[in-house]
Formats: C-alpha cells, sequence, structure tokens
C-alpha cells in the first residue's frame, strides 16, 4: 500500500487513487499531421524505466484531481508529487524521445 | 497421486560454466521461456553453442513467481494457436524432456457472474472448439460437479452463472519444468551461465554483434532476448523501445490441506484464481497492481481483496492460512498480446509482453521462438505478434475481449 | 469448576499461570489440563506429553520444539462452529472446551461455512513499536512518555518476551515480571497509547505500512458472537517504527535430533520460568554459546539433573561455563551430542555424547541417559519484517548469526533483533529508540542525529554474547546424513541438502526450491540459518568467498523474506468483504416496488436491475413476450433510472463535448438532445448515450450503466491533463435523478395525465427535445423524449427523493392503459430489433463507430479522440467486422449469444463432435440474441466479417456442436422508416 500525497489533499492511501501511467505524454496537437509510426509512439509507447519515473494519478475517490509524481519503480519511494498545472520540479525525468519505437522487420 | 511424497529431483542437474568469448547465439534471460529457446535451439535446429545469460539465479524471476495455470483457451485465432500449439507440447513434455514436471490436466474453470459474463464466455467456447481447443460451457450445477466446494448458491452477491472448462488445462510444476528444460539445454551443449547481467550490446552496421555484461564481453552471433519485465530496461541499450509497461503481479500461498479443491477455477469478475497443488497448498494469483514496478513486491490490499474473493467463491477456505506472498514483473501491453519477432537490430529478437500469460506459453513460445531464431524469420505463430501491429492497428485484443488474466 | 487432571511435570509453584483458573480440554479425544495462561503446548507437557503427530512424509516421531511460532512439529487442529485447520500448539491459548486434534503436517480445511466475523481497523500512529519484550517495553515507555500516539503490537498474549521465562531477572530494582505490569499500566493509562497483545505485525510495507492481525478473545470451540470479530486485521500508518522483534533460537542438527525430547534449550526455558512445567528429569543441555547456561541453572534449581555439552573448546573463554562448573554443574567442553536413543514411546531416554574436534568430527560416544536434550546452536535476530522493507543484513561472525546492516528509512532497530543479547542492552536500545522515534514525529526533545559510537557497537554485543561455535551440524556415529533432519516440517534432511549441492545447486534459492527446505508452514524459522550454515560447510571449495577469507554464511547469503511473518487466516484478511458487503449493491429508489412486483434482478455493474417481471405461471420468455408486446402496442415503463448521469459545465462544454464526441457538440440547441459516441484513441468505442444541452454553457450527459464511473473518470482526464485551458467542469449526479422511461404508442397520454402543465403533441414536443416541468403531483420533472426502442417515448426525470412516488404515479396513471413495467431484458429485444448497439455487448474494444454502421456520427470535419486511428492500415485496408442481424431460417430456433458464425462450407467433415481436426476459420460472432415478439421469430445481432457486403448471404452458426442456417440481413430489422417515434 502506497502511502501518495496528494498536492491538493495530503498524504491519502494508495485505494483513493487511480494511476494514469507515464506524465508529460501530451496529446498531439496534431493528430493528423503524424505519420502511422508517430502516431502508435503516442498510443502505445511509453517508458518503462527501473528508476525514477514520473507518472499520472488521480485523486478518484478526493479530490478527483489529477496530478504528477516522481516514483522510483525499484523501491517504490515518491520522492515528489506536483500538480498537473503548476510548474514542472527542476529534474523531472522527461520521456524519452531520443529513442525510437520501431516497426519490426519481416513481419 | 499420493499427496505426501513428490519424487525426488535428478541427482545432477546443470554445471556453472565460466561464458566462453562468444556463442553462435546468446540468450538474455534464463527464465522459461529463455531456457525452452535454447532447448528447442538445440534439439530442433541442430544449434548448440548457445549461451542462456541470467542477471540472478536460473529461472528466478516470473518463473519461480507464478501460479502454473496451463490452458489454451483463448479468444482470437492467433492467440488459440500458439498457445494450443503450447499446450500440446505440455502433452508431450514430461517424455521429451525425462523430467517429471507435474503436468496436471485438472481442467481449468473460468467462472461467469453476469449476463454478460456468459455472453464472452459462450463465444469463447465457441470460438475455442472451432480453432480445436476443447472447450464446454458449464451451467452453474455442472461447475458443482467438476469443482465440489465453488459456492453456487444463488444468493451470493455475485451468483456463479456458468462456467467455461478446459478439460485439459491445468497445472504443472514451475522449477521442475525450467530445470527439466535446463537440464536437457546444458546436456546439449548449451553454457547456462547465472549472476551474469548484460549491461550493454555490441551492434555493428546494425547487426548485433555481442552483448557486454558483469561477466566481460560474449560475441554473439545473435542475440534473443527473454527477459519479460526487464525487456525495456534492455532495448533502451539497443536502441530501441517496446511497448510494454512492467507491473507487480503478486501470488500467494496457503499452508499444506488434504486435497479438497480437484480443479483450477479462475473469476476474472471476482479477480481470483486458485488451484490447490499437488503437496496441498492452495495457489492463488492476484490481479495486477495498478502502478509500474521493478520491485517484485506489491500492494496488500490486492491480497485482501483477492482473499474477500476467495471466501466468497469457496467458504471453505476461510481458515486457511496465508503463508507467503510474493511478486512477479510482469510486462504488460495494450493488447494483452505478447510481442515476438525480430526487431530493428539485425540478428536480435525479441520476445516479451506476456503479461500475466507467459508461464503456460513457455513450450510453445520457445519452440516458436527458436525456429524463428534460426531462420531469421518470424515463424507463422510468431508473425502475427511482430511490433509492426501497433503502427498498422492489427491488434490482438485479448484485453478488450473475453479479457481473462493468467 | 471442573476439576483438573493430573500434571505431573508442572512444578508447585511459579509461572505465569493462573492456578485458580484451571482448564480442560482434549487432544485426540484424551483429557488435558492446565491453567489459565498455559498454551495447548505448556499443559501437554505438564501433563507429561510431548510427542504429537508423526512428520509429513517420513512419519518419524516428533515432539514439541519450540515455545513459539517458530514450532514445526506440533500443529493441531481445534473443532469447532468452523474447524481451525492448522495451528502451532505452542501459540494457542488452552481454553476449556478446546476439542483438538494432532496433525502430520497436512491440515484439514472445514468445508462448513464459517459464521465468525472478521474485520479491519485503520489507524495513523507517531510510534508503532513491534515487539513487547524488555527493548520494545522500553521504548514505548519512552515514546509514550512524549505525549506521542504510539500502538504497541505483541504477537504473544502475554507482555513481557524473554523476560517471561527467567524470573530470577530484575529490571529497575524490582522483579523483571513486575516491571512489566508497571510498564503495561503506565502504557494503559496513557491517553495516546494502545497496546495489543495477541496482535502480530505480519507484514511491513513501504512508507511505513504495517499489517497486524488481532486475535480477540475467546478463540476456539466457543460459538460466533454477533457483531463482535473474532479476528481484526490493522492496517497501520506509522510515522516511525521500532522494531524490538527480539532473536530466535536454533538447534544443532545431529543424528536423530528430531526425536521428542529434543527441544530448543530457550524453549525449555520458557517452560519452565513461565509455565512451571519440568519437561525432563534427567537433562542434557547442548550448546554452542553461553545462553544455555541460565537455562541449566534453572533445571538445577527445579530439580533435574543437568550435564552440558559445550560445543567450545575447553580454551575458549566464558565465564558463564566457569561459574556453571563452580557452582557444581556437569559440563563437557568441546563435546557434542552425536545422537540420541529413543525408548519404546519414541521419545528420548539417552544422549550419545563425543568430544569433537576443531573441524567438528567427533571421538568416541558415551551414553549418557536422558529424557530430554535442550540444544541452543546460537541466535538468530527476528529480521524478517526489517527484511520485507528490503532492510540490509550482514553475516556478523562473533554472534554467528544475519544481523541488519542498519535500520531502513523511518524505523529504528532495538534489542535482540540489533544483536543485544543481554535485558540491559535491549533496555538501554529500546529507551534511545523510544525517544528517537518520538522526537522525529515531534514529540519530546529534538536529538542530533545518532552518531556511531553512541550505538552498542559491535564488540559490546559481542562480549555480551560471548563466544558463540559456528557449529551446524555433527556427524553420527553411522555413516551419512539420512536422519539428520533440517528442516522438520518438510522432513528434509542433511543428506538432502548434499544431495542439493552435489546436483550442481549453488544458490540458496535453489536448494531451496530443489530440497523445500524453508516451504513449511513455518517457512524455515528454525532452519533457515541452519540450512545456511550446512551450505556453508558444504560449499566451502564451491563458491567464491569475499577476499582472503574463508566462506561464510554470510557468501551463501538467505532466502528472501516475505509477507506474513506467521500465517494469517484468509476469512481475517476478508474481512468484512464477504456476502452482501462483498461489494455495495446499489439500488434505484423504486427497489421496493420492483421486489414487490416479483421482479427477477439482474446485475449491471454494481446496480440490482429488474431483468423482467413474470407473472403466475410465467417464464422469463413469456414475460418479456408480454413486456415487448405492451411496449410495441400500448404502453410500458422501464426504472432507468441506473444510467451514469453527468453535468457537464463551463463555457468550454461545447468545444469539450465536441473533442469527447465523435460527433459534433457546438450547434446543439438549448432544450434540445444529441446522441453521440465516445471513443479511446485508437478509435474504438467506448461509450455512448444522450446529451441534453440545458443552457449555452450546461449540458446533462448519459452514461451507460456500467460505465459511468469510467466516463466521468475519462472527462476528467482529459480536461484536467490535456486540455486544462478549456473552461469545463463535471458533477456525477446519478444518484441525483431517478428516471423512468415510459414507452409505447400510447405514452403521450401517460405522460399528459401525469404532466398536465405540458404540451406532449407531436408538435409542440418533438423528438430529442426535453422540458422542464411540474407534475400534477407537485414535482418539478424534467421529461424527454427520447427513444431506446424506437416507439413513442419519453423519460421523467425526478429528483431522487420523488423516484419512488414519481414511479407509482406513472404506474396509476397508466394503469387503465395496462401500462407493463419491462425490465432489462425486453429493453434489449425492443432496441436490437431497431440495431442500437449496447455498448459492452456488441462491442468488445476491438469495434469502431463505422464497424456499428455509425458512420453518419463520425464528424471528418473536426478533431476528435480517435479519429487519427481511422487512416491506419488496419481500419483502411483491413477487412472489417460488421454489425448485421441475423436471422436463423429456422424461425423459432434463438441462437446463443456468443455463437460463432462461419462459411457454409467451412466445416469440411467436421460434425461438431469432439473437435476439428484444424481450425475452421470463424466469420464473426453473435453478440445479441433473442425471440422477437414483433417479428414473431427468433432474430440476433452480429459482428460479422465485410458483413454489410454479406446481406442476403446465408451462414452457418455453430453452437454447442451444433450447426443452424441464419441469413445475414440488414442490422434494423423493425420499423425501417423510424415511423413510430412520433407515435
Amino acid at each position: 500500500m502506497l502511502t501518495i500525497d496528494c498536492p491538493h489533499c495530503g498524504p491519502r492511501p494508495e485505494t483513493e487513487f487511480g494511476y494514469g501511467g507515464q506524465a508529460h505524454v501530451a496529446y498531439p496537437e496534431d493528430p493528423s499531421a503524424l505519420t502511422d509510426e508517430e502516431w502508435a509512439g503516442y498510443l502505445f509507447y511509453r517508458d518503462n524505466p527501473r528508476g525514477e519515473f514520473a507518472e499520472r494519478w488521480v485523486h478518484s475517490a478526493g479530490c478527483r484531481k489529477w496530478f504528477n509524481a516522481v516514483r522510483d519503480t525499484r523501491t517504490y519511494r515518491i520522492s515528489a508529487t506536483y500538480t498537473s498545472a503548476g510548474p514542472v520540479p527542476a529534474g523531472i525525468v522527461r520521456p524519452r524521445t531520443d529513442v525510437p519505437h520501431p516497426v519490426s522487420k519481416g513481419a | 497421486m499420493n499427496q505426501r511424497n513428490l519424487p525426488e529431483h535428478p541427482d545432477f542437474l546443470w554445471d556453472d560454466p565460466e561464458p566462453k568469448s562468444s556463442y553462435d547465439v546468446v540468450i538474455v534471460g534464463a527464465g522459461g521461456h529463455g531456457l525452452a529457446t535454447a532447448y528447442y535451439l538445440a534439439s530442433m535446429h541442430g544449434i548448440t553453442n548457445v549461451a542462456v545469460l541470467e542477471r540472478g539465479w536460473l529461472a528466478g524471476g516470473n518463473m519461480a513467481r507464478n501460479t502454473t495455470i496451463i490452458r489454451s483457451n483463448y479468444l482470437w485465432d492467433e492467440s488459440a494457436a500458439i498457445y494450443e500449439h503450447s499446450l500440446k507440447l505440455w502433452e508431450g513434455l514430461e517424455e521429451e524432456l525425462d523430467y517429471d514436471i507435474f503436468f496436471s490436466q485438472r481442467g481449468v474453470l473460468n467462472l461467469a457472474h453476469t449476463l454478460q459474463d456468459v455472453r464472452e464466455s459462450v463465444r469463447r467456447v465457441e470460438a475455442n472448439r472451432l480453432n480445436g481447443v476443447d472447450a464446454e460451457w458449464l451451467d452453474p450445477r455442472q461447475v458443482k460437479e467438476v469443482c465440489p466446494i465453488v459456492n453456487i448458491a444463488d444468493d451470493i452477491r455475485y451468483p456463479v452463472m456458468g462456467a467455461t472448462y478446459q478439460p485439459r488445462a491445468g497445472i504443472a510444476k514451475h522449477d521442475w519444468v525450467a530445470w527439466g528444460y535446463a537440464r536437457r539445454a546444458a546436456e546439449l551443449g548449451v553454457d547456462l551461465i547465472q549472476n551474469c547481467e548484460v549491461t550493454g550490446f555490441e551492434i555493428s552496421g546494425g547487426r548485433v554483434i555481442g552483448v557486454r555484461t558483469s561477466r566481460g564481453r560474449i560475441g554473439a552471433g545473435k542475440v534473443a532476448l527473454a527477459a519479460a519485465g526487464s525487456t525495456s530496461v534492455l532495448t533502451e541499450l539497443a536502441g530501441f523501445r517496446v511497448p510494454i509497461q512492467s507491473h507487480p503481479l503478486q501470488a500467494l500461498v496457503s499452508e499444506l490441506h488434504e486435497i479438497i479443491h480437484p480443479t483450477v477455477v479462475m473469476s476474472n469478475h471476482v479477480h481470483v484464481y486458485v488451484s490447490q497443488a499437488h503437496k496441498g497448498e492452495l495457489v492463488m494469483g492476484a490481479g495486477v497492481d495498478s502502478y509500474n514496478g521493478y520491485g517484485q513486491r506489491g500492494s496488500f490490499h490486492i491480497i485482501e481483496q483477492q482473499m474477500a474473493a476467495a471466501v466468497e467463491l469457496f467458504p471453505a477456505f476461510s481458515r486457511a492460512h496465508l503463508l507467503r506472498t510474493w511478486g512477479g514483473i510482469v510486462d504488460v501491453t495494450l493488447d494483452a498480446s505478447p510481442v515476438m519477432g525480430l526487431t530493428p537490430v539485425d540478428q536480435l529478437y525479441l520476445d516479451c509482453g506476456w503479461g500475466t500469460g507467459g508461464f503456460k506459453a513457455v513450450p510453445g513460445a520457445g519452440w516458436a521462438y527458436a525456429d524463428t531464431i534460426a531462420h531469421d524469420r518470424p515463424h507463422d505463430l510468431v508473425a502475427p505478434y511482430g511490433l509492426d501491429r501497433f503502427v498498422t492497428g492489427h491488434l490482438i485484443d485479448e484485453h478488450g475481449a473475453a479479457a481473462v488474466a493468467h | 469448576m471442573t476439576s483438573t487432571g493430573p500434571q505431573p511435570h508442572r512444578l508447585e509453584t511459579g509461572g505465569v499461570i493462573d492456578r485458580s483458573r484451571p482448564v480442560d480440554f482434549l487432544v485426540e479425544g484424551a483429557a488435558v489440563s492446565g491453567y489459565a495462561g498455559d498454551t495447548i503446548a505448556s499443559a501437554l507437557l505438564a501433563g507429561g506429553r510431548r510427542r504429537v503427530g508423526d512428520s509429513i512424509y517420513l512419519s518419524r516421531p516428533r515432539g514439541i520444539v519450540a515455545a513459539g511460532v517458530e514450532e514445526p512439529n506440533a500443529l493441531v487442529r481445534i473443532r469447532g462452529e468452523c474447524d481451525e485447520s492448522m495451528l502451532p500448539a505452542t501459540t494457542v491459548e488452552a481454553a476449556d472446551g478446546l476439542d483438538v486434534s494432532l496433525l502430520s503436517g497436512i491440515g484439514v480445511l472445514d468445508q462448513r461455512q464459517d459464521p465468525a466475523e472478521y474485520d479491519t481497523m485503520n489507524v495513523h500512529t507517531d510510534v508503532a513499536v513491534i515487539g513487547a519484550g524488555p527493548a520494545g517495553l522500553a521504548a514505548a515507555r519512552e515514546a509514550a512518555a512524549t505525549g506521542a500516539r504510539v500502538t504497541v503490537f505483541e504477537q504473544d498474549f502475554e507482555l513481557g518476551g524473554s523476560m517471561l521465562a527467567d524470573p530470577t531477572q530484575h529490571i529497575e530494582g524490582v522483579p523483571a515480571r513486575e516491571w512489566v505490569e508497571v510498564v503495561r499500566a503506565e502504557l494503559e493509562a496513557a491517553p495516546e497509547v494502545t497496546v495489543l497483545a495477541r496482535t502480530t505485525v505480519f507484514g511491513s510495507y513501504d512508507g511505513n505500512y504495517l499489517i497486524a492481525l488481532e486475535k480477540r478473545g475467546d478463540q476456539f470451540g466457543a460459538p460466533a458472537r454477533p457483531g463482535v470479530s473474532r479476528q481484526r486485521v490493522w492496517h497501520v500508518n506509522a510515522a516511525r517504527v521500532v522494531l524490538a522483534t527480539g532473536a530466535m533460537e536454533r538447534t544443532v542438527v545431529f543424528a536423530d535430533s528430531d526425536r521428542p525430547g529434543v527441544m530448543l534449550a530457550s524453549a525449555v526455558h520458557t517452560y519452565l520460568g513461565r509455565y512451571a512445567v519440568l519437561p525432563g528429569q534427567a537433562v542434557v543441555v547442548f550448546t554452542t554459546n553461553d545462553s544455555a547456561y541460565p537455562v541449566a541453572h534453572a533445571l538445577v534449581a527445579a530439580g533435574a539433573a543437568v550435564t552440558v555439552v559445550d560445543a567450545r573448546e575447553r580454551s575458549v573463554s566464558s565465564p558463564a561455563r566457569d561459574a556453571a562448573v563452580a557452582a557444581g554443574l556437569s559440563v563437557r567442553p568441546g563435546s557434542a551430542v552425536v545422537g540420541v536413543d529413543g525408548d519404546a514411546g519414541e521419545a528420548v531416554e539417552a544422549a550419545w555424547v563425543a568430544p569433537i574436534d576443531a573441524a567438528g568430527t567427533p571421538g568416541d560416544a558415551e551414553r549418557v541417559s536422558a529424557d530430554l536434550v535442550a540444544v541452543s546452536g546460537g541466535w538468530s535476530p527476528t529480521l524478517h519484517l526489517h527484511s520485507q522493507r528490503q532492510g540490509s543484513v550482514h553475516w556478523d561472525d562473533q554472534l554467528a548469526g544475519f544481523v541488519p546492516t542498519g535500520p531502513v528509512g523511518g524505523q529504528f532497530l532495538a534489542g535482540s533483533v540489533a544483536g543485544a543479547y543481554w535485558t540491559e542492552g535491549c533496555l538501554e536500545q529500546g529507551r534511545r529508540a523510544g525517544r528517537r522515534a518520538a522526537a522525529e514525529t515531534g514529540h519530546g526533545p529534538a536529538y542530533e542525529a545518532e552518531t556511531a559510537h553512541e550505538q552498542p557497537g559491535q564488540s559490546e554485543r559481542a562480549a555480551r554474547a560471548g563466544t558463540t561455535r559456528q557449529l551446524w551440524i555433527v556427524p553420527g556415529r553411522a555413516e551419512g546424513y539420512a536422519r539428520h533432519l533440517v528442516d522438520l516440517q518438510r522432513d528434509q534432511t542433511a543428506a538432502d541438502l548434499l544431495r542439493a549441492t552435489g546436483a550442481g545447486m549453488r544458490s540458496v534459492e535453489h536448494i531451496k526450491r530443489y530440497t523445500s527446505i524453508g516451504t513449511g508452514a513455518d517457512q524455515g524459522k528454525l532452519s533457515g540459518v541452519t540450512t545456511i550454515g550446512i551450505l556453508t560447510a558444504a560449499l566451502a571449495d564451491q563458491v567464491p568467498a569475499a577476499e582472503g577469507s574463508p566462506l561464510t554464511p554470510g557468501d551463501i547469503g538467505t532466502t528472501t523474506f516475505r509477507a506474513p511473518f506467521t500465517p494469517v487466516a484468509f476469512g481475517a484478511l476478508a474481512g468484512r468483504c464477504r456476502g452482501d458487503l462483498f461489494d455495495a449493491a446499489r439500488t434505484t429508489p423504486a427497489h421496493s416496488w420492483h421486489v414487490e412486483h416479483g421482479a427477477v434482478f439482474e446485475d449491471v455493474g454494481q446496480w440490482k436491475r429488474p431483468r423482467y417481471y413474470p407473472q403466475e405461471g410465467e417464464d422469463m420468455d413469456a414475460a418479456v413476450t408480454r413486456e415487448c408486446r405492451a411496449a410495441r402496442e400500448g404502453v410500458a415503463f422501464l426504472d432507468a433510472t441506473t444510467l451514469g448521469k453527468i453535468e457537464v459545465r463551463g463555457a468550454d462544454a461545447p468545444e469539450f463535448l465536441n473533442r469527447i464526441y465523435t460527433n459534433g457538440y457546438l450547434k446543439l440547441a438549448v432544450g434540445k438532445g444529441r446522441y453521440g459516441v465516445m471513443c479511446t484513441p485508437d478509435g474504438m468505442v467506448f461509450d455512448d448515450g444522450v446529451s441534453l444541452r440545458l443552457a449555452p454553457d450546461r449540458y446533462f450527459m448519459t452514461a451507460t450503466t456500467g460505465n459511468a464511473a469510467k466516463v466521468l473518470d475519462w472527462l476528467e482526464e482529459w480536461s484536467q491533463t490535456e486540455w486544462p485551458d478549456l473552461d469545463v467542469t463535471f458533477t456525477s449526479v446519478t444518484e441525483q435523478w431517478a428516471t423512468t422511461a415510459v414507452v409505447g404508442p400510447r405514452s403521450r397520454e401517460v405522460i399528459a395525465r401525469l404532466a398536465p402543465d405540458l404540451d406532449v403533441s407531436k408538435e409542440g414536443f418533438g423528438f430529442m427535445e426535453f422540458r422542464d416541468t411540474v407534475l400534477a403531483s407537485g414535482i418539478p420533472a424534467r421529461i424527454c423524449r427520447i427513444t431506446f426502442s424506437g416507439e413513442l417515448a419519453y423519460e421523467v426525470n425526478v429528483a431522487t427523493w420523488y423516484g419512488l412516488k414519481v414511479w407509482e404515479d406513472i404506474a396509476e396513471a397508466g394503469a387503465d392503459l395496462d401500462i407493463t413495467p419491462y425490465g432489462t431484458e425486453a429493453m434489449h429485444v425492443l432496441r436490437a430489433e431497431k440495431a442500437y448497439p449496447i455498448v459492452g455487448q456488441d462491442t468488445d474494444g476491438t469495434v469502431t463507430p463505422q464497424d456499428l454502421g455509425m458512420d453518419w456520427i463520425v464528424s471528418t470535419t473536426k478533431e476528435f479522440i480517435g479519429k487519427r486511428s481511422y487512416s491506419r492500415r488496419a481500419l483502411t485496408e483491413g477487412v472489417r467486422k460488421h454489425l448485421v442481424s441475423v436471422l436463423p431460417v429456422d424461425t423459432s430456433l434463438r441462437l446463443p449469444e456468443g455463437a460463432q458464425l462461419v462459411e457454409p462450407d467451412a466445416l469440411g467433415d467436421y460434425t461438431g463432435q469432439s473437435l476439428p481436426v484444424r481450425p475452421i476459420p470463424m466469420l464473426g460472432h453473435v453478440t445479441s440474441s433473442y425471440h422477437s415478439q414483433a417479428l414473431g421469430r427468433g432474430f440476433g445481432l452480429a459482428l460479422v466479417s465485410d458483413g454489410r457486403n454479406r446481406i442476403g448471404e446465408t451462414v452457418l452458426a455453430s453452437f454447442g456442436g451444433r450447426f443452424a442456417e441464419v441469413l445475414i440481413d440488414e442490422p434494423v430489422l423493425y420499423d425501417k422508416e423510424g415511423a413510430r417515434r412520433d407515435g
């Protein structure tokens, strides 16, 4: 049971929250301008690090607000939570854009 | 079967070789998939200059942590094909490996608790049968005949409205399966190298030529990943991403009890999956924890919810005791189907994304993966599972349709 | 008062038992007597019985070994209203009337319903103290003195821990047990302190989240008490945790060391001091360390003849041994017990004692008469909870144990869990931990960070513990190790261990799995470290050691510690979530009416919805046919309250809906409604429903019953995380409105009577419009003209608390028209005749609006969620499945929902019996299927590959080993022109 510090309500048990996967993955500005590969990147590809991960949570059984947390996926320790709307704290690990998601060949 | 006695393991299993400077094929991950792949490479394709590299101890990841359910009653053709192929291999595996793996075809019940469950169940049964997968729809009375301890009273919160039943499904002993493959692979010349973590890939001209490890560089003609939840970490080292997310999946076991549960019962609606293993312990799987995690542990409320569901369906379990809980790392895709095949890097192959279904697929996936590696092209069973499906939209959505975990 | 039976091994005085309260119970049908304060095990020993159930696989005779949770042998089943399947007799309080059976390692599950209640408590505490021995009590006392909120957990039913065994100890000038009572009284008097005995913290999770199980009061035999939980699971959020969990003693393995009469020395001490039971008269105390000497003295004081066999060489300094010799005890240094002989009852009657050399090899053995062998192989800190948090541990070669390297964050270690094996050290560490833990929660004086020299150093710990010889196993008088039992629960021997290493096993995890050592109900509490010790010897030249030193158990390492520390009943973890409370059932205001009118209910999400209302003698088909006829030919009404309802407000509400739904919402006029479909980003149908525009900035959205919560979450997610610039908010109003659909050609008459102020004319109240009005009853209502049947229909929405009243008013208003209540089954038939899909039934997450034939609802001019996905290859080039209707050629046939469809020639020689030799390609499946009253035949909806281009074709439906010809037809089968919706 994680204890998650909702930026609006304070620390609450995990059972009050819903998980939203990686944070800071914006819905594409103009989806129609994307190639199928790029669109697949948005739909299906998220970082999956062993270590610090900026991720989204929603306080479903509380204020219903979405917010972001930085959590270590090895230790589960949450080092920061911050609102979706506010500034992004320094040092937050942003989604990888330098590593491509591929189409396998020969399939 | 005498509940009180399991035969012993063989006198010798495998030795602990130093890695050679290079191999024809390096398999990363000595779990069920990696070991089976090594075995089939050696036995089916004559490729024996093979190393299986394992970061920790052999078969110590999800292979040591799953609830050992084996079935092939998946909805879609592509899934039924590979899982049914796997089940057929399971049926000959004790003989093939000369190892008593306690493969017990005691049948699997998937319970239905709502009218929508019933529709989805019947749909799956009918599809299974046309795909050559043994499947039946049972009414509650028949469910009770197969598993007398299930509560089919209609005054419980979500009464049992029936179940799908696959008689050929069942369980096996996970460690014994892994060790059976490991022993035979080692006998055929495969090097099983433990405590050897892959820290990088050597890629030249778009082709993999070796791996860097905690025990030095190892050259490789081909490299096959079989690292389940750790795949993302590896492919990033190789320069590409895979569409998987790694989540904790918990399981648990009770103390030993005289056998009262003759089959395997799964209920997706109330989230419980339970069998009683040969020695008499109840083995249960829980739902996947919501968050990403590599910690091999999850949150306790998941266990509590599962216990509530178990006691609701099986009143006899109320005074069974939780003895041990643990967690694996499951690699989940958005369509709940695996990712297999070639990658953007030549001679580097991918087998991941099995989520909660990896154990039952061990023989089938290993067999088809070995063929894919040997011939450098996706085997027919593998082809639908390529990375390209995420681009084209040809998903194999076992999630949305009649989702049944494990 | 019952008369208490003979207790030949009970001492005249002493013990923490209440001699004024005798207890009598049955073990294997034989009477056993004891006192309140006994366990089943101590009462058995008092009665002279130490043999328990035989071992699980080898059927070797076994006896009581321990006095606590580490007991491997004395497992019992206890009869009652619901039998207890398997418990260690060493932890079960003796009570009148218990009916106990001895087990051989396998329990028996009672198949009766467990009548007991279990519950859950959630608490926050500043300082959680785990363990109420000297360290824990000292910690709790100090923390409590600061005013911090303190919760003390003790698994035993008595506080005191190690102090219970030794009545000779004094603390702060008073006898230890008196001190315990003083501290207990202090703690219980403190307003912010909770002391929980019989409560085991069995799980330690991230963020100092602890899970504990409390056994509450009379456990067994007594009937369940309604409203009183038998066990309680505590969820504890602790700001700081003091781990004062103590240490557990180990045995030394020798030939037949599993025989009844071989016990842990500390257990003997406990039976003597705590229970006033002398388990043997002629005792060999076999030890590798000093800790057994107090036991030897206590045995002598109780009148036993004692021989101490001390594995340590004479040259090893041991003041404890010197003092024993001086006191006249017989001590044999440099020796070991190499085997035991058993009497007819298989219990120990003699020990074979031999000198051993530095390598542990014994010399000539001498037979020493003994009815009890008390063994101490050293101590292992109880670090399970520490390790569950991934706390690091290391091998301390002087203490001869795995010791926590340091506490995990937010925790403190105090007492013997940290290797402090002397009482004053435990107290000092406890006090310090309690003060500091409280200080870190803002109570009491602040402290500087701990500096190294303040902690009891390794050298002091080691000096206090004395020297422990790391002796794990003693060769027997005969060759081999097949009678050297290592894990008593799994019946595994040292020979089995050597077999595992011989098979190439090196990792302790593999050896555990090869042998199954450590997997029993005690999870290796007794066998774990001994196993590692034996492996250290066996693998001395096989496994790399730390540079320049011999292999130690630290190089082998432990297996992983996992929750729970001790077994926990499934029922306790289920807690209150059983029966009706397993999952809340939601009912509508008119539920009581439905019940009174004989409704059969269906679970839809958490809701209970009437499925149909059978009348006398009707089966479901007859009832549904009657209900459908009423809706098509007269008037019928449906409780539609369960539909999800969401108010969407804000200046940008139109724009927001425009992005969420596939169709446009900007131009929807106030006072009108529109049906919409929402999709996931990959273009698949997610939900549907009608939204009413209440005002320029305000919509009333409906969602499907089962999906309502998900839809609300969906809207919030997109609004907050993607489009925070849009001014829009969402409020669930599902519970605020009760909705009744009034359906059928004569519904207008009913509405006119119900709402006399409303112009219900076709011209005055158009389709997909709504009106706010006041009903004849004076109740305000919002009435919409929406149809889910194709008939003229209205939906009457009123405040929830008027729901039943308005439902009854509708029934009354339509009584002379024979208005008929109908349920979800008839609703499904009516909508299927019109091919209105049900999301989740006719779709499955792989279906687009286009697949449903709803191209008309997919805007080509605006952007919306999912749109981009429709241009992917699989959706543009591939063959898609389309929603069509299927008509069985045999019109009386109703296909099972889920039936698969195949080409007529696809079967080959497959007859439906057994299974086809190779897969038969499928075209799709039947998603919905009913008997249509209006059409007078069976019909269905189906998702069929390229279905819209197959209309008019006949295919085969496959179900239950049968096949039936079905005609593929256009989806809409009834009133294709839509002539009926306006009445």
